[in-house]
């Protein structure tokens, strides 16, 4: 992962209309994804996400606002409406896009699905067919090379989009809700592979998704979208430092009620540096309290621990207050839950933009 | 009876034929101009899509003798005769491009849109949709549509017989109903009606084959071909 940015969107707004009504899909979105990260989009249906995802290759033409890919910027390219002109037409077959339903095309072999790509390009015969079995190696898939989509599984027919998207030696690929027909087995499998391909080529992704698995399992960033906005984006690791960060509170959830009453309750960030210590334990022998974890979601992200988890300390705040004052200490974020019982209250806090940038 | 059964059989395939060649020759890019430039499609052009739109409805709610006769001298300076088989094919060939573009719309539209959002995503243009997404996928509804061209055709065909268009239409009016000749109007609706049946059956089979790919029954017939020479297929993503 570097920090070039490989798609940057600047004040990205698409509004539709229809008869006298306007709707706005995309309201000023600003994204940056930086090459070979995967960058995870999820927001609930309407919030905007596939419109965005489809304006990343022009596939819908923003009311306003730049898209560029590459260092291209496709927004300047010409075309109107649903027609695209030769030059964004070249742009968009280095950009990769797999889709939710696969849209293979029925009529055509595996393969020569897969080569269609190809074929738009005016690769010849020869080469388009090594190419094509060579993908298909790739995605595992390289028995079915004569079948036809009708024949295969809902994971295998994903695999098949998937080496269809790589056939232009796409930089980028776009994934659009690629997982969301899928059982959870298969949801993993392909995760495991878009991720392969994200290392093995160095494949930036784009993934839009309503599944916050989905975004746990295979993302380095991401970002929350609601309304036509981007309410919230960044590393996983940055949302986690972001006090207030509803993806951090989805991406690593802890419940857990107060065990009696007078006992104080406090959620502990890890998100770095002091994770990798001991820390719960050298509070408990150096203020010789009982702690008790309520819960915890932690995971080891690049040889750190980062996460989340809840715990209890005997009394209330006011004699706690020198041991919360040492998990700050150790870099730890400390929030006070104040007789919260269960995390899925809804928040009130003003959600902030743009993370900890 | 013989000569004149297989002359005017003879007659109604020549008509059939070159009639179905031409309404497919110009239905199908009419069909396709009708579903591209309809609203939100790839071409949307209102204009466009309106005049061909009037001119499609016309053409098909003109009853057909009236169409014929009002043609007789464009089908004159386009053939030289409006009568006999030749000086049918022309008011056959317009009363079927309306019905041929009708067909085609319908069978273009029920092509997944998702496909054609593919094809744009690869870099393909307008040319890339109609022929490597938009017919191959159609072509089992085209096949069917072109089935019930040709067995319309038919039935135009025996009513130009009766204006002087030749074929078994005319036979059977001429001989069989106004010469009082029962037997030979018989044969010759049996005639008619054996062609029909056959073109619908192998119009059938055609579509049957080409909706094939791809589904369980063809899986079944590769499975089977496969099993001798390569091992079972991991089962690690059954669905």
């Amino acid at each position: 992962m570097t920090e070039f940015p490989v798609i940057t969107t600047t004040g990205l707004t698409k509004v539709y209309r229809s008869g006298g009504r306007e709707v706005t899909a995309l309201d000023g979105v600003d994204l940056h994804v930086r090459e070979g990260e995967v960058y995870g989009v999820i927001g609930q249906s309407g919030a905007g996400k596939s419109t965005l995802i489809r304006c990343l290759n022009l596939l819908e033409r923003p009311t306003s606002g730049t898209v560029t890919v590459a260092g291209q910027d496709l927004t300047a390219l010409g075309g109107s409406g649903q027609r695209a002109n030769a030059a964004l037409r070249a742009a968009r077959s280095h950009i990769g896009m797999v889709f939710q339903h696969f849209n293979l095309l029925s009529s055509r072999t595996v393969q020569d699905n897969v080569e269609l790509p190809l074929e738009i390009l005016k690769v010849p015969r020869r080469d388009r067919a090594r190419k094509a079995l060579e993908l298909l190696d790739l995605v595992g898939l390289a028995d079915k090379a004569q079948a036809y989509p009708g024949q295969l599984s809902g994971g295998q027919k994903q695999r098949v989009g998937i080496a269809r998207a790589l056939a232009g030696d796409p930089k980028v690929l776009l994934s659009d809700e690629a997982t969301s027909a899928l059982d959870p087995e298969t949801t993993r499998s392909i995760l495991t592979l878009l991720r392969d391909l994200n290392q093995q080529l160095g494949l930036t992704v784009v993934l839009i998704t309503h599944e916050m698995d989905v975004v746990k399992t295979i993302c380095d960033s991401a970002a929350l979208m609601k309304g036509g906005r981007i309410v919230e984006q960044g590393t996983v690791a940055e949302l986690l430092a972001t006090p207030g960060s509803e993806l951090a509170r989805e991406l690593f959830p802890v419940g857990g009620e107060s065990s009696a009453e007078g006992r104080t309750v406090v959620d502990v960030t890890f998100h770095g540096a002091a994770a990798t210590r001991p820390v719960i334990s050298e509070l408990a022998r150096t203020y010789n309290v009982d702690v008790s974890i309520l819960g915890a979601a932690m995971d080891t992200l690049g040889g750190k621990q980062v996460g989340r988890m809840r715990i209890e300390l005997p009394g209330r705040f006011e004699e706690n207050v020198v041991p919360i004052g040492f998990l700050r200490e150790q870099g730890l974020q400390v929030d006070v839950v104040e007789g919260a019982t269960a995390d899925d209250a809804p928040t009130t806090t003003p959600l902030q933009k743009e993370g900890a940038q | 009876m013989q000569p004149l059964l297989s002359d005017s059989t003879l007659d109604t395939l020549f008509m059939v034929w070159w009639s179905t060649f031409y309404a497919v020759l110009i239905g199908v890019p009419v069909g396709i101009l009708l579903h591209l430039s309809a609203r939100g499609a790839m071409l949307q052009n209102a204009v466009v899509n309106k005049v061909l739109g009037a001119i499609a409805n016309i053409g098909r709610s003109f009853p057909f003798l009236i169409l014929l006769v009002v043609l007789m001298p464009f089908t004159r300076i386009l053939v030289g005769t409006s009568i006999g088989p030749t000086g049918m094919v022309v008011p056959l060939t317009i009363a079927a491009v309306p019905f041929v573009a009708r067909l085609v719309e319908a069978a273009l539209r029920e092509v997944d849109h998702g496909l054609v959002e593919a094809a744009q995503a690869m870099g393909g243009g307008t040319w890339t949709v109609i022929f490597k997404v938009l017919l191959p996928q159609a072509l089992p509804a085209l096949v069917a549509a072109v089935t019930t061209t040709v067995i319309t055709l038919i039935g135009y065909s025996a009513i130009a017989g009766a204006v002087g268009g030749g074929g078994l239409g005319n036979l059977a009016y001429t001989y069989g109903y106004l010469r009082y000749d029962t037997p030979l109007m018989v044969v010759t609706v049996v005639e008619l009606v054996v062609i029909v049946t056959a073109v619908q059956v192998v119009g059938d089979l055609i579509v049957r084959r080409l909706a094939g790919r791809g589904t369980r029954a063809s899986s079944l017939r590769v499975g089977l071909r496969r099993v001798r020479t390569e091992e079972p297929a991991p089962v690690t993503e059954a669905a």
